[in-house]
Order: C-alpha cells, then structure tokens, then sequence
C-alpha cells in the first residue's frame, strides 16, 4: 500500500505546486495540505504498523475519489485535469482489487493474477499519460514564450511606433513654422516687387512729365490761337455782311470753319496726351480693350523722344515710323502694352545717345530709332530698333532679368525689360524677341497673337 | 520783311497765315514754312539774305532749334538774321542756352500773337 500513499503525497504537493492554491485558493490549500500531511502519516504508519492497513487504505481511497471529484467538477481544478485522467485506472483498479479482497479473499486470490495484471496496465497509462501529460506541457510552454516573445516585439514595435509618430510631429511642427516663415517672406517680396513695380511706374513716368508738357502744349498753342483768330474772323465776317459783300464773307465762314475743325482736333490730341499720362500713372486695370496699337506707339514713341529731350538738351535723334495701316485695332491691356512701347523706345533713345557721346568728336554718325508694326497672318508685331551699338553678347542672356542693368547706379531699376517681358508673355500671350549686333543695331519685337 | 517759320507741327503754318493775314495781304510781311532745323538750312543757303527775321522751335526731331540757331549764328550768315525761339518750355535752361547761342528773343508756347506783333514792330 506504500504506492498508493506516495503517489497521494505526490499528487497532493503537484496539485498545490501546479495551482498555487497557497495563494490562488487559500480554501482548498487547506485540504491539500491536510490531505498531505494525512498521506504522509499513513506513509509513515503503513510502514511501521501492519495492522493498520486497513482503515487507511479506505480513507486513501476516498482521498483519490475526491481528488478525481473536484477534478472533474470544479473549474480552478481543471488545469490538472490530464494528471487526474492519468491515475483514474490505477485508483480504480486498487479500489476494485481491495472491494473484492473485502468481500471474497479466496475470488480475490483466484483471480489475483488479473488484478496484478491489470494494476500494471494500470501503472503503464499513469506514465504513459504522464510522458504525453509533459510534452503538451512542454509544448504549450513553447506556445506561451513564444506568444510571450511576439507580445513583447508588438510592445517594441509600438514604442517605436509612438517615438516615430513623435519625431513626426515634431517635424510636422518644424515645417509647418516654416511655411509660414516661409509665406511671410513670400508675402514681404510680393509688396516689395509690388512697390518697386510701382516705382518703375513712376520713375518712367518722371521721364515722360516733361514730354507731356511739351506735348500739351502744342496743341493749347493751337486751341487758343485758332480760337482767337476765328473771334476776329467772325468780326469781319460780320463787317463784309453789313457791306453786302457775300462772297467774301463766304470764304471768311469756310476759314471759320476750317479754323474749327483745328481747334477740335488739337483739344482731342490734348484730351488723348492727358488721357495716356492717367492710364501711364493708374494701376493696370488688367482689362484688354481694343487699341489702334499704331496710335498707342506713335503716342509713347513722342513722348518718350520729347521727355529725353526735355531732360537732356544735347539729346538728339531722328525719329522714323513705319506703321502698317491694317494692323488697326486689336485686344490688349493698352496701360501695360503702351508701358512695354515706352520701354523699348527710352532704352533705344539711351543706346543711341550713348553711343553717340563715346564717338570721337567729328564722326559721323546719324542716330535713328524706328518703329515699326506689322500684320502677319495670326500676329501683330511691333519693333522698335536703335542703331546704337548693339548688347554684348556675354550679357544678352541677362537682359530679362529682374534688376539686370547696364546703366550707371541709380539710373536704372534693371525692372523694365523684366517687367516688359512679363506683360507681353505672361498677360497677352505674346512673345518678347530681341536681335542685336554689337557695334551696329538693336531690335526688339514685341509679337502679339490676333 | 521775310519772315521763315520752322517747326515741325505742320498746322503752324495756317495758324501764322491766319493770325498775320493782314499783314500778308498788304504785303507788309512775308512768310516761308520750314518743318524741321534741316529743311530751314537749306532755305537759308538757297535764298540767302532773304530772310530777316527767324521763329524756331526748340523741340523737333532730328536738327533741334537751338542746332539750327548756332548754325544760323556762329557759322552761316554775315549779317545773321534776327532769331526768337519758340518753344513749349519756358524753364530758365533753355532760355540760358538759347540767349549764350545768340537769340534774340524768346517765346513761350501757347505763342501770344498780340505780344509777337509788338516785338516784330520793334524789329522793323
């Protein structure tokens, strides 16, 4: 019977090992202790007293019984379950062999040899179920470290995670101050380049006040002039009718007449002068109008020639037009295509009068700056071309850019064939084309679409 | 008196015919039309001594007025011809130039004819 009571002290021990009854179920604890220390003493009593046996074999089989009980029926117990399976044969076998032994000593002894069997069978499933008992153990060990293992990466992984998203957002954070930083030295340059624009205006401008005043002028010299002449001719017109002398005072009426259609078209050449100084100075109104783009160059190209006059009296150069009649009108933004005529033609007159002040005294040389226009098939073209002497050809490439300028400091923004550039590419559509030889000539084209 | 007129607005020449057509029409004045400083050089030098009296314009393209005045003075005629200058600008440079060049007179424009007059009454 010593078997019996070891494998109780065994069970017993695995049972409070495996659960951690000590503290997982203080309860059951109790009977598992008691139920080892009441195996143990039976251990010690089989050994020393014979006679004993037989009231601690029942309550070692009543021991078993309860075990395999809470086994199967309560849940904290099911863990051991397997280990509980694994000595169901042997506790049965032992009961049924004692059961007998009770009843029948001479059956018992008769089929003992079954019995011995049987308990052997018996111990063979008890280690056979043990050995399976530890490899699913071992096995779901494994299963656990590893899902042990994959917890723990998932939790690396999503610290790294977390860092990421927060260097993410620091950098998100740093880009974004500089964007802004970034728009706010945008929005700076836009004003700036607006202001300068507005500079370039209004220096261009100051070239032009003086050839304004002269060409208004002109025309007021025509205004109040006829207009007094016709006051005195309607005097006399007056006189020859008192005397009767109606042919006379017909051909007084026709110079009246002649006399008023001049006072009308000076006044409109006037009205127009102002007019152009206005739209010169406003902020483009962006619109495209229909323009006599003759006029609008005839326009500039005077008061560019009399602004450079006005302001330098040595100035000099011959003027030449070439307009082709069938260009008439056609749809730009007059303020911005007139600021691009004016351009073109105050860098020709400059060109011409430079290279006439490096000549040596004696030279001959003619300056001349001609504008043209002309109809193609889907284009107008207007140039304006100098025969002063030519751009470098280290510098051509540059001539676009903003702020480039071959003139001294201070006389020159570099703005106006950027600007020029711009309007006639970016608002119209157009194209702005230059050809030069040093020495010898400069033409610009200003090539607009129909 | 001849009197040569040089300015390259062409209306100038009707507006002169009507201002002095009474003086054109007893013949007391004389009036020839140049358009430019070059066209009024080469009246000068096919009809030499003809005319007595110039009215120019400062501002014209190609040979300027005060151009055409230093040829007409310093190196063209003995005795030069009385010279006035008509021009758009009354400013203080151009007179200083046109009077160191030898002018006789100076003019702004609008011209005032009654106040003309009275100046080519004095020449005469």
């Amino acid at each position: 019977m010593q078997f019996e009571y070891i494998v109780l002290i065994v069970l017993f021990g695995y049972l409070r090992n495996n659960l951690q009854t000590k503290t997982l179920y203080p309860q059951w604890d109790k009977f598992l202790l008691g139920g080892l220390m009441v195996s143990v003493a039976f251990l010690i009593i089989s050994t020393t007293i014979k006679s004993s046996d037989v009231i601690t074999t029942w309550i070692a089989h009543g021991l078993f019984f309860a075990i395999i009980y809470l086994a199967i029926k309560r849940k904290e117990f099911k863990p051991v379950l397997s280990i509980v399976y694994a000595i169901i044969p042997l506790v049965a076998i032992n009961f049924i062999e004692d059961v007998v032994m009770l009843i029948s000593t001479s059956f018992y002894d008769e089929w003992s040899d079954y019995f011995k069997t049987a308990g052997i069978f018996a111990s063979i499933w008890l280690v056979a179920m043990l050995i399976i008992n530890r490899r699913q153990r071992k096995a779901l060990e494994k299963e656990r470290l590893k899902t042990a293992e994959k917890e723990k990466e998932v939790k690396v992984t999503e610290s790294l995670k977390a860092e990421l998203e927060l260097q993410v957002a620091e950098r998100t954070k740093a880009l974004t101050i500089q964007k802004e930083e970034l728009q706010l030295a945008l929005d700076e340059l836009k004003a700036t380049q607006s202001q300068l624009i507005q500079s370039e205006k209004m220096a261009s401008l100051g070239e032009l006040t003086a050839g304004i005043a002269h060409e208004i002028q002109n025309p007021l010299n025509f205004v109040n002039n006829f207009s007094e002449v016709n006051a005195e001719l309607l005097d006399e017109l007056t006189h020859e009718l008192d005397n009767g002398k109606i042919d006379e005072a017909r051909v007084i009426a026709k110079d009246i007449k002649e006399n008023e259609q001049k006072i009308n078209h000076h006044g409109k050449r006037a009205d127009a002068i102002v007019k152009g100084m206005l739209q010169h100075s406003r902020t483009s109104s962006g619109i495209k109008e229909p323009t006599d783009i003759n006029q609008l160059a005839d326009e500039y190209l005077r008061l560019a020639y009399h602004g450079l006059r006005a302001k330098d009296k040595t100035f000099n150069a011959s003027m030449k037009t070439d307009f082709d009649a069938s260009v008439n009108t056609i749809n730009i933004i007059p303020q911005d295509i007139g600021r691009v005529i004016l351009n073109l033609i105050t860098n020709a007159f400059y060109a011409v009068t430079d290279k006439k002040k490096n000549l040596p005294e004696g030279t001959v040389y003619e300056p001349m700056v001609t504008v043209t226009t002309k109809k193609g098939k889907d284009q107008i073209v207007i140039s304006v071309r100098d025969n002063g002497d030519g751009i470098p050809s280290k510098v051509i490439d540059k001539i676009f850019q903003p702020f480039f300028t071959t003139k001294p400091t201070g006389q020159g923004t570099g703005l106006g064939l950027s600007m020029s550039y711009d309007i006639v590419t970016k608002s119209h559509g157009g194209e702005l084309k230059v050809d030069t030889k040093e020495g010898l000539y400069t033409e610009f084209k200003i090539i607009l679409p129909l | 008196m001849k009197i040569l007129v040089v300015d390259d607005e062409k209306d100038v020449q009707v507006l002169f015919e009507q201002r002095f057509r009474k003086e054109i029409r007893t013949a007391e004045m004389k009036f020839v039309f140049a358009f430019s400083g070059e066209e009024a050089l080469a009246y000068l030098n096919s009809h030499e001594h003809e005319a007595v009296l110039i009215l120019s314009d400062i501002n014209m393209p190609g040979m300027s007025g005060l151009e055409l005045l230093k040829h007409i003075k310093q190196k063209f005629m003995k005795p030069p011809p009385v010279v006035m200058m008509i021009t758009a600008y009354g400013d203080a440079e151009n007179y200083n130039i046109a009077k160191r060049l030898g002018a006789d007179d100076f003019l702004t424009k609008p011209v005032d004819f009654a106040l003309l007059k009275e100046k080519l009454k004095t020449i005469h």
